[in-house]
């Protein structure tokens, strides 16, 4: 990591540590555990959709995986949560690469159907197979996570952990985009041919990177399965998958900071959105909870359409814009005062 | 009633469930192929047409009190404006579309359709009466609801009214053109985005009607959009993606396959074998059944 980079990685861990100082209410500090877990997948799902250029909207389906793995070896089996989380990563591994092999040949449209069915499959199986994942009910008695013989009891210290996790990851993604890797996955998603030509192999790239973002989702599942200690189908559905291509596209596709920006915005939206329905109530507009799939859908829209850079390239963009401006200006003040 | 009898029957029980829901994802498929012929695009709101052409009529018929057919005019004129309004707005603006934009901007129409109609009709299910009588009719000793003669009437209508449309007039014309080439459509005159406005039109019209007429049976809920478009999509690759006929036959065989796949493997899986079928194929043989081996080389997938 060089730069802007750096800088931005010193800003992360430093607001990591100060933010359990400042946040001290546990409902707060539970909502930014689970923004940690978002922000790990969705690291992972930047570094296949922003990077390789691939699109998945199936990675709730390996959230999902390791959620389970992790509840069903620990509570039913006894296992170490840590051996659990690793025979679910193995797991993930095993599936992504039967399923990436044949999907990552099919393109846009195509592979999208076919991650978003994959989700399907995988959600079904989770209600379905009663005997194995406890259906509707779930899976209870999950134990916590330890870290070298001490558990992490408290909010506090699962925030420090998984915020960590996320850290550690962000590390890994740069490392690997600055490596002979991710050079030869930004020519990928320049072009495939030209990057063949340059005898890249690109099904090999293509399908390792998705086996990398589903081992970062598998982790996330794990560590939400250690915070809840509870877990049932419900969280896994379509939509979560859906809701991940949303915060990286929100966040910007190109850049891992961006699809950090855009896990930490969605995340905290609908908290943001409870806050501020007290100051709407006061304008005598109702605003009801049930209203946030409406206010994503409107968000992420917008974007799209005008930012499709998403959020972290269109700020920097604007401030340059500013910035220029205001060169501008102050030039031409300059000449006059001369 | 000897064993083979009740085999007999339980067949002839499931085909019927199976056409009929499987008439529901051949229209669907034909939505899809719609906007994929004169667009390239796959428009992931496509089961959110028929969630909105469902719901539209339940509040018409049940609440307002309005005669079937009326409502049905109104129902389906409703959501082919809501088509319409997603093409002008978010659609045509875009003026460097890349495929992962189109499909996140599907995906957010899709999204908020779901969050307008959780908003507007609620989070339960709701009962619609059906076109006529519920009493089933009895069928070599098999019930047959007289709604799913309405359903499998109306596919065969529509699929009657398409290919009049695509090949007997010239607007239907023009958005063959415009499919197959649409720079060459244009050189010729026809107004290419026109088309593209038309056949989000004609999407969400078969859409809505689809939603409508499978209410009565199934209960919509707003939810219930993603699994239909998955679904419907599941047909329109089998049959081939474009090929609207091979739609129809590709998506009552998957509602067949799905129907004895719930009666003889399990019920609680039903909605996972459409979604394998999917997913075999599109790894297997992403140009569909009736798609030539020779189209599979030239077409990127």
């Amino acid at each position: 990591m060089k730069g802007k980079n750096s800088a931005g990685f010193l800003a992360l861990i430093i607001s990591i540590i100060s933010i359990p100082f400042m946040v001290t209410n546990d409902y707060y500090l539970g909502v930014l555990i689970f923004t940690a877990f978002n922000c790990l997948a969705c690291i992972g799902l930047c570094l296949l959709m922003g990077y390789a250029g691939q699109i998945s909207i199936g990675h709730g389906a390996f959230i999902a995986i390791g959620a389970y793995t992790s509840g069903i070896l620990t509570a039913k089996f006894a296992w170490s949560p840590w051996l659990a989380m690793l025979c679910g990563v193995l797991i993930v591994i095993v599936i992504a690469f039967c399923l990436g092999i044949p999907a990552l040949r099919l393109k846009g449209h195509y592979l999208a159907m076919a991650t978003l069915g994959f989700a399907s499959i995988v959600h079904i199986v989770a209600v379905a197979a009663v005997d194995l994942t406890g259906g509707p009910s779930g899976i209870v008695n999950i134990p916590r996570l330890d870290l070298f013989g001490y558990v992490l009891s408290s909010d506090k210290q699962y925030f420090y952990f998984s915020w960590s996790v996320v850290a550690l990851s962000i590390y890994i993604a740069f490392n690997l985009i600055n490596s002979r890797v991710g050079r030869g996955l930004q020519a990928i998603h320049g072009s495939e041919d030209a990057a063949s030509s340059l005898g890249i192999n690109i099904t090999s790239y293509k399908v390792q990177v998705f086996i990398l973002s589903a081992v970062f989702a598998s982790i996330s599942g794990s560590l939400y399965a250690y915070y809840m200690n509870y877990i049932d189908p419900g969280p896994f559905d379509v939509m979560h998958s859906v809701l991940l291509v949303t915060m990286v596209a929100v966040g910007g596709l190109h850049n891992i900071w961006g699809a950090l920006i855009g896990a930490i915005f969605l995340s905290l939206l609908p908290e943001f959105l409870s806050f501020l329905s007290d100051y709407l109530q006061v304008l005598g507009i109702e605003y009801q909870p049930d209203y946030d799939t409406l206010v994503y859908g409107g968000i992420l829209l917008i974007i799209m359409l005008f930012l499709p850079e998403g959020i972290f390239n269109g700020l920097s963009s604007i401030i340059q814009f500013i910035r220029s401006s205001f060169r501008k200006f102050s030039g031409r003040a300059a000449g006059r005062v001369e | 009633m000897n064993y083979t009898d009740s085999t007999l029957i339980d067949v002839l029980q499931f085909l019927f469930m199976g056409i009929q829901r499987g008439s529901i994802y051949a229209m669907v498929a034909m939505g899809f192929n719609m906007i994929y012929n004169s667009t390239g695009i796959i428009n992931f709101a496509q089961g959110e047409f028929v969630v909105l052409g469902g719901l539209m009529m339940v509040t018409l018929t049940m609440a307002f009190n309005l005669s079937i057919v009326f409502a049905f005019i109104l129902t389906v004129l409703f959501v082919i404006i809501t088509g319409i309004l997603m093409e002008r707005l978010t659609i045509n603006p875009v003026k460097q579309p890349t495929v992962i934009r189109l499909i996140i901007i599907t995906i957010a129409v899709s999204i908020i359709i779901k969050g307008a109609a959780m908003c507007f009709w609620g989070k339960g299910s709701h009962y619609m009466r059906h076109f006529s009588s519920t009493e089933p009719l009895d069928f070599y000793g098999a019930t047959i609801l007289p709604q799913t003669l309405w359903i499998f009437a109306i596919l065969f209508f529509l699929v009657v009214a398409y290919v009049i449309f695509f090949n007997y007039t010239m607007t239907g014309k023009c958005m063959r053109a415009c499919a197959i080439n649409r720079d060459a459509a244009r050189l010729a005159g026809i107004n290419d985005r026109k088309m593209v406005m038309l056949s989000f039109a004609l999407s969400a019209g078969i859409g809505a009607i689809a939603g409508i007429i499978i209410t009565p049976i199934i209960q919509m809920d707003y939810a219930r959009g993603a699994m239909l478009g998955l679904k419907g999509f599941g047909a329109a690759v089998l049959g081939g993606l474009g090929n609207s006929m091979g739609a129809v036959v590709a998506g009552v065989l998957l509602g067949v396959l799905e129907a004895f796949g719930a009666g003889y493997i399990s019920s609680h899986y039903m909605d996972a074998i459409a979604l394998v079928i999917l997913l075999f194929v599109l790894f297997i043989r992403p140009s569909g059944i009736f798609g030539s081996s020779e189209a599979m080389r030239l077409k990127e997938f």
